[in-house]
């Protein structure tokens, strides 16, 4: 589905690597979790990922499904059937969360060559899903993500993940700031999303997020690169002794 | 005070091919006052304090320049509506576009019917909120207006109007120069939407006065612009009584000269008046807002909010200042002018003043100049919507503090539509 290779990347403004060769291949159906220290790069491979200005790939390639993604602009790539749960969701006073939804939603299908959803149909999707994450309506009234608190931040982005359906998801700390009874929701609100032609990247500092959405494949990124692979055992090793012990292995 | 020679040759040279129009007595008068005060200020100019901004030659000028007439094959705006349709080509009323003027406890006659009699209650209103606007700041082409239009609506509301009197300016003639000026009573407890649209004119001077009693309400959603070479020069001049309600609204896209003045005068206590305008130019655009409210009862409220969308070298203006004067205790003020910028060439000025001489009030301005926001653009491209699309609803987004000072839903809809409408027009 998604295959990174020898990634590189600096940023734009200074000559600083941020990216020092990834190689990462998520399988179709498959998920993948990374984890690692702060400041490692995490963030930076998901905004790299989804076409955000301001970085520089220096060397390496990304393809999605085969497509070369590098070359697309953020909104083509969405098309291609990317989505980033954003760390940090972005608030937009004065765009309704409603009309937000439905004209990312309609630009994806136009794009793909499908007819636009009506607005009866988009209502019951978006009610529907919604409803699932225990957003209310007041939520889907207000503009995107404007007054919204941490973890209803973090909801919204799996209802657009929920009613976008995309074909790879990343997901970036979407567990960070969540209570216990919204990480649930969220992490089954991803595994109905879990289907075999859907993969996940998900990045998270904590095991507990992994106890519910059960990844394939653990790694661990320090300083810009992977540094080693494993099975979800790998998760848990970093929640009972941290990073010292395994960044010290590969050192 | 002598005038410069300056001003005194321009307004001669004005005034040279001009003739006071002939009329009733009560008029008359109002006419020759009008020509005098404009003789005593003189037609403004480049050096004048309030016109620093914005450039009033070709507003001052003997003979319109010439503006090329614009079809964007929109229906015109408010057609779906409900409403007392009354037309005017370049200035000229049309009474076969124009439906019957009756609208039940609503007088509705023309200005040229109205100054032909020999008295009429317009005299209390006509020339006399224009005169009283006058201080402490000149408003000459206000006066010149008042001098010499010849027609106009004159509008006397005894009731809540069932349906909205829509002023309609067409525009046919590439050189024409038209004078409107209108004339609104709105009776206690009795209330008017009034709608403006259309280009008028290639060059268009208008006046409108409001005189709302207590309890008084009036709704004024105007959308001018259209053609893009054309010019216009437009006061409003409002005054409330007690616990009444003045509410305007402006939306302009396009033209090459827009100054429109607002001057309200709140003198009972508990009145309320919001004065909002989004504007959208691209190129060859300069508007300029300019608004005086003058708070002179207690615990009134006013509200500014403008809003402006510039792009291609386009330039905004506000000039917008709150006067609160000893006594108008309990004043609640606020003010806000805002561009969004679209390119580096595009400017936005302005000069936002506060004059407060009571001590228990609650006034805040505030000015802003910005771009789009990059991190809001990435977030809704990364959703799909294209960077076009998503340029228009971060502009819209922009807009919206304005347009929600729109009450009725309709109209507000409509205004909305004509700016996507726009915004999609003038992508880069
Ligand atoms: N625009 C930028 N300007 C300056 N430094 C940057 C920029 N973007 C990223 N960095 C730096 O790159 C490094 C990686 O940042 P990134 O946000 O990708 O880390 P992360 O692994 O997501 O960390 P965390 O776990 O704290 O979220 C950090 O040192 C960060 O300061
Ligand atoms: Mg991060």
């Amino acid at each position: 589905m998604l295959e990174i290779k020898n990634l590189h990347v600096e940023l734009e403004e200074e000559e600083k690597a941020i990216l020092k060769g990834v190689d990462l291949n998520v399988g179709a159906g498959s998920v993948h979790a990374i984890m690692g220290p702060n400041g490692s790069g995490k963030s930076t491979l998901s905004y790299v990922l989804s076409g955000r200005d301001g970085y520089e790939v220096t060397d390496g390639s990304v393809t999605l499904e085969g497509t070369d993604l590098l070359d697309l602009d953020p909104e083509e790539r969405a098309a291609a059937g990317l989505f980033l749960a954003f760390q940090y969701p972005v608030e937009i006073p004065g765009v309704g969360n409603m009309t937000f939804l439905r004209t990312a939603l309609n630009a994806q299908r136009k794009s793909r060559g499908e007819d636009e959803m009506s607005a009866t149909d988009f209502l019951k999707l978006v009610r529907e899903k919604a409803k699932a994450l225990k957003i209310d309506a007041d939520m889907l009234k207000r503009p995107v993500n404007v007054g919204f608190s941490g973890g209803e931040k973090k909801r919204n982005e799996i209802l657009q993940m929920a009613v976008l359906e995309p074909k790879m998801c990343i997901l970036d700390e979407t567990d960070s700031g969540l209570d216990v009874d919204a990480m649930k929701l969220v992490a089954e609100g991803v595994n109905a999303l879990r289907s075999e032609g859907r993969s996940f990247l998900v990045i998270t500092h904590y095991q507990r997020l992994l106890d519910h959405i059960k990844p394939d494949v653990v790694h661990i990124m320090s300083d810009g690169r992977i540094v080693k692979s494993g099975g979800p055992e790998l998760a848990l090793e970093v929640e009972n002794n941290g990073y010292t012990d395994i960044l010290e292995e590969v050192a | 005070m002598a005038l410069p020679q300056v001003k005194l040759d321009a307004t001669e040279a004005r005034l040279a091919s001009m003739t006071l129009p002939e009329g009733g007595a009560w008029i008359s008068e109002a006419r020759d006052d009008a020509l005098s005060r404009l003789q005593a200020m003189g037609l403004p100019s480049r050096r004048d304090e309030y016109w620093k901004y914005t450039r009033p030659e070709t507003l001052v000028q003997p003979g319109a320049p010439a503006a090329a007439l614009f079809d964007n094959a929109e229906a015109p705006i408010f057609s779906s509506l409900d409403r007392v349709k009354i037309v005017f080509v370049d200035g000229v009323f049309d009474a076969e576009a124009s439906d019957d003027l009756t609208l039940e406890g609503v007088s509705i006659e023309r200005l040229a019917e109205a100054g032909a009699a020999d008295i009429h209650w317009a005299k209390d209103v006509y020339g006399v909120l224009e005169t009283r606007g006058q201080d402490p700041v000149e408003r000459p082409l206000a006066a010149l207006n008042t001098a010499f239009a010849t027609d106009g609506i004159v509008i006397h509301v005894t009731t809540k109007a069932s349906k909205p009197v829509s002023l309609i300016y067409l525009h046919g003639d590439e050189t024409s120069d038209a004078v409107l000026h209108h004339v609104i009573k709105i009776e206690s407890g009795a209330e008017l939407t009034l709608l403006e649209n259309g280009p008028a004119a290639a060059r268009f001077n208008k006046c409108m006065e409001v005189e709302i009693a207590d309890g008084g309400v009036f709704h004024h959603v105007r959308a001018q612009g259209r053609d893009h070479e054309r010019r216009a020069a437009t006061h409003i001049f409002t005054r409330l009584g007690e616990e009444s309600t003045f509410k305007s609204f402006t939306l302009t896209a396009n033209g090459v000269l827009t100054r429109n003045e607002c001057i309200i005068e709140l003198t009972g206590d508990n009145a309320i008046a919001h004065v909002a305008g989004a504007a959208v130019g691209d190129g060859d655009f300069h508007h300029d807002d300019t608004v005086f409210v003058t708070h002179d009862a207690l615990a009134c409220e006013s509200r500014q909010v403008f809003k402006k969308v510039l792009r291609n070298g386009a330039t905004g203006v506000f000039q917008g200042k709150i006067l609160v004067k000893q006594g108008a205790q309990k004043t609640d003020g606020y003010q806000i002018s805002q561009s969004l910028l679209l390119d580096g060439d595009s400017q936005f000025l302005v000069k936002p003043e506060l004059e407060i001489y009571a001590d228990d009030v609650a006034c805040s301005h505030g000015s802003t100049s910005g771009a789009i926001d990059d991190t809001a653009l990435f977030y809704l491209r990364s959703r799909g919507v294209s960077a076009a699309e998503a340029t228009d609803l971060l502009t819209l987004a922009f807009l919206a503090e304005a347009l929600e000072e729109i009450d009725d839903e309709t109209i507000a809809e409509e205004i909305r539509e004509r700016l996507e409408n726009w915004l999609a027009r003038h992508r880069s």
